[in-house]
């Protein structure tokens, strides 16, 4: 049974248990619907949710896990034809094959003899036909072997997806059929279907937590192959960071972090007074006309793509600055060669930041009971000295917390630097000079057709895995203050 | 001196935007005695308080007309700054608001900002001084420096009345000061405001008719808006003049 059909069958049932169920229970209670559990429309949704609902989470899951298998088949059957040598890439002749049997797939061909003849050997000329009729190039120099195996793999795919579907739909029609003849007024619907909800936004939640050990996970595994490769004393104590391709690089993290750190502290620069000044005066001096204005403006500012930002840096800020830094610039100094610098990036992601920290801080001193400025005001002091002496220091862990989270951003921050810092990775004071940050490693250390399994890739992943441990530090510590400023005032 | 008038309103009218919420109020409040106003819920007690001290300018949509005389000066000519006007006429509020600071700080702060003090020993005496008027000083004289926030509510309050009673102002006004407070702490509270009138012209607004007789001097009772009786309170619980009063006092209205 194909896929479609199984959908479409699938459908029907599903419509049909809802209606039958419903009617049955209806038809059941005679009382005048008092013995009534729950109200009609749960005993069809309870069909829907129990007919429905394993057969998708089933299917899911047979999606995810079967292309294994077959790719393990595929293997083994390469593997036993004994025609292919150890050193042979493996995964090319895969990917090769997976064409082939993509390629008999939309041919949609039925008969065996159609790609095989008598003796098992493949039939050329009507291979060639079809390949054509998909508009699939073919190329005759294409070894037997893989046709033999791409075929195998075809009919396998079809003869066990089509076994499944047959299995899925008999087991529903089963849950469907005990389901329609059991359900009775006092069967409980409502409370099921209220639990299978919540199970529901579990499975949901658990997604996403699943996702991020996931990543973590992926990224530990290729973090261990990078040590196999490399000295972990050189990365974490290091002092040079200069890849190159002869396999004797020195790699440490340190010189990046120098830069990383330098960057975002100098954006911590920019954007906290700004982003705060600017949020005292959104939440304590501006009228609700203004903020109407102003507030939406600031959003649209955090609505900027990185990438824009990025460009912005490198056209106009960084000549900007090199226009009065630079060689023959206007303050008559040669500090600046170069467009990129500490100083370009880190003030455009402070510009960035401004509305990060300006509306997390805004709600965090408006969080601030009105009754403290009240208190404050009824004793004679002025709106500046409540703001300095109450108001600030009550919402002080807040803002720390915002401050943290906006530095995490910027830690993490990749665009901006790759277009406004540079490439240059160094220990240097110097904020008019180029340097570079972790995040920019990683994207030239991925770019470029470099092996995936060399020393010079791999780094990427341990300096991945370093950027996240910080800012995962970061982001608790921070999130850990706000709860704790939260509980306050509850 | 003690029967000397403190301040003195003059057709006085309270606008929220459209609503209007005192309507043409005239009263006289005496200096050292203590005034309370009653009122059933809603009738704009607290507005009439809050325009005492312009705490209603922090208000955007609050509009006020008429003349308020502090001391034979308007306080809303244009030539009177609110905040010096607050630093004389101070506020406690419903709701204890102690500041999430420690208890020495919260009762030193109207005297630091105003600079009423030259020195580190003369600041302690006025934080002394005036925790012992608020009846708390035996009870938090060890533990100064632990936050405000930590006390109980009833001493919350006090700590309040001490914050406002450091910052030496003429007038005192309080919001139901006793409305978050069990019997015990409300009796230290009406035993306080009692002393607080050898030196003060207190104002105190309450739901509790049994309180205002306790507690006050003169009584103002306000319905929707207008300021229907006043006098002294004796005569005003016993023979009041109005109906409304009347039903008020024994219960029928509010
Ligand atoms: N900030 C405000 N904006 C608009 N209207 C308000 C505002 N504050 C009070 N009012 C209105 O003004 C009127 C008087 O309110 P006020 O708070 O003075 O009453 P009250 O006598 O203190 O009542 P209660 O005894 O319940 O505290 C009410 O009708 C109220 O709805
Ligand atoms: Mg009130």
């Amino acid at each position: 049974m194909a896929g479609t059909t199984l959908l479409l069958v699938g459908v029907v049932l599903v419509v049909v248990v809802v209606f039958t169920s419903s009617y049955r229970v209806s038809y059941l209670v005679t009382d005048n619907y008092k013995s009534l559990n729950s109200r009609i429309h749960y005993y069809g949704m309870f069909g829907l949710l129990c007919t429905g609902l394993p057969v998708l989470i089933i299917y899911l899951l047979w999606w995810l896990l079967i292309p294994f298998y077959f790719e393990a088949s595929v293997v083994e059957s390469l593997i036993n034809s004994l025609e292919i040598s150890p050193d042979e890439n493996l995964s090319l002749l895969v990917g090769q094959i997976e064409i082939i049997r993509d390629t008999f797939l939309s041919a949609d061909l039925s008969k065996k003899s159609e790609v095989l003849n008598q003796n098992g050997k493949i039939n050329y000329e009507v291979v060639a036909s079809l390949y054509d009729s998909v508009n699939q190039p073919f190329d005759p120099e294409t070894r037997p072997l893989l046709f033999q195996v791409g075929y195998d793999l075809w009919l396998l795919e079809k003869n066990t997806n089509n076994t499944f579907h047959l299995v899925l739909f008999i087991m529903m029609a089963g849950v469907a059929s005990v389901y329609i003849f059991k359900v009775n007024p006092r069967f409980k619907a409502r409370y099921y279907v209220e639990n299978i909800v919540l199970g529901i936004l579990i499975a949901a939640a658990g997604i996403a937590i699943i996702t991020t050990l996931g990543i973590v996970v992926s990224m530990l595994f290729e973090t261990f192959k990078f040590f196999e490769l490399h000295d972990w004393k050189d990365f974490f104590f290091g002092y040079t960071w200069a890849p190159n391709f002869h396999g004797d690089s020195e790699m440490s993290i340190l010189p990046l972090l120098f830069g990383t750190l330098y960057i975002s502290i100098f954006a911590l620069f920019v954007a906290v007074p700004v982003g705060l000044f600017s949020a005292i005066y959104l939440a304590e001096y501006a009228t609700s006309y203004t903020r109407s204005i102003v507030k939406p403006m600031l959003e649209v500012l955090a609505g900027i793509p990185t990438i824009v930002y990025g460009l912005f840096a490198l056209i106009t800020f960084g000549p900007f600055l090199r226009d009065f830094f630079g060689n023959g610039g206007a303050f008559g100094v040669n500090w600046m060669s170069d467009a990129r610098s500490v100083a370009t990036a880190g003030t455009v992601m402070g510009m960035m930041l401004i509305p990060f920290v300006s509306s997390l801080s805004d709600d965090i001193i408006n969080a601030v009971p009105q009754s403290l400025r009240d208190g404050s005001y009824g004793l004679g002091a002025t709106q500046s000295e409540t703001i300095r002496l109450v108001i600030l220091p009550a919402a002080l862990p807040g803002i720390v917390g915002a401050i943290l989270l906006a530095a995490s951003r910027a830690i993490g921050e990749t665009m901006i630097v790759v277009l406004g810092a540079g490439a240059i990775a160094k220990f240097s004071g110097n904020p008019l000079e180029a340097m570079t940050t972790i995040t920019t490693r990683i994207v030239s250390q991925l770019t470029g057709d470099g092996d995936f399994n060399s020393p010079e890739t791999l780094v990427a992943f341990a300096l991945g895995l370093s950027l996240f441990l910080i800012t995962l530090v970061l982001n608790v510590i921070a999130l850990y203050v706000v709860r704790k400023y939260r509980e306050q005032y509850d | 001196m003690k029967n000397e008038i403190k301040i003195s309103a003059k057709g006085v009218q309270v606008f929220y935007a459209d609503k209007h919420a005192i309507k043409n109020v005239d009263v006289e409040i005496k200096d050292k005695t203590v005034t309370a106003f009653i009122g059933p819920s809603g009738c704009g007690k607290s507005t009439f308080l809050r325009s005492l001290n312009r705490m209603n300018d922090t208000i955007n949509t609050c509009r006020v007309e008429g003349e308020i005389l502090l001391d034979g000066q308007n306080i809303y000519d244009p030539e009177v700054d609110p905040v010096q006007l607050r630093a004389k006429v101070g506020m406690v509020f419903q709701k204890p608001n102690p500041f999430p600071k420690s208890i020495y700080d919260n009762v030193a702060y109207g005297p630091r900002i105003h600079g009423l003090s030259q020195s580190k020993t003369e600041l302690d005496e006025i934080v002394e001084m005036a925790l012992r008027r608020g009846a708390l000083w035996e009870e938090v004289k060890d533990r100064l420096s632990e936050p405000g926030t930590g006390l109980s509510g009833g001493q919350q309050q006090r700590l309040c009345i001490a914050r406002a009673i450091a910052t030496q102002p003429e007038v005192l006004l309080m919001d139901e000061p006793c409305s978050a407070l069990d019997p015990i702490a409300t009796a230290q509270i009406e035993e306080l405001i009692n002393d607080l009138k050898e030196n003060f012209c207190v104002v105190i607004v309450t739901h509790s008719m049994q309180q205002a007789a306790r507690v006050s001097n003169k009584t103002a009772f306000f319905h929707l808006g207008d300021l229907v009786e006043y006098g002294d309170t004796e005569e005003l619980f016993i023979k009041p003049i109005d109906p409304r009063t009347e039903s008020y006092i024994s219960g029928k209205i509010g």
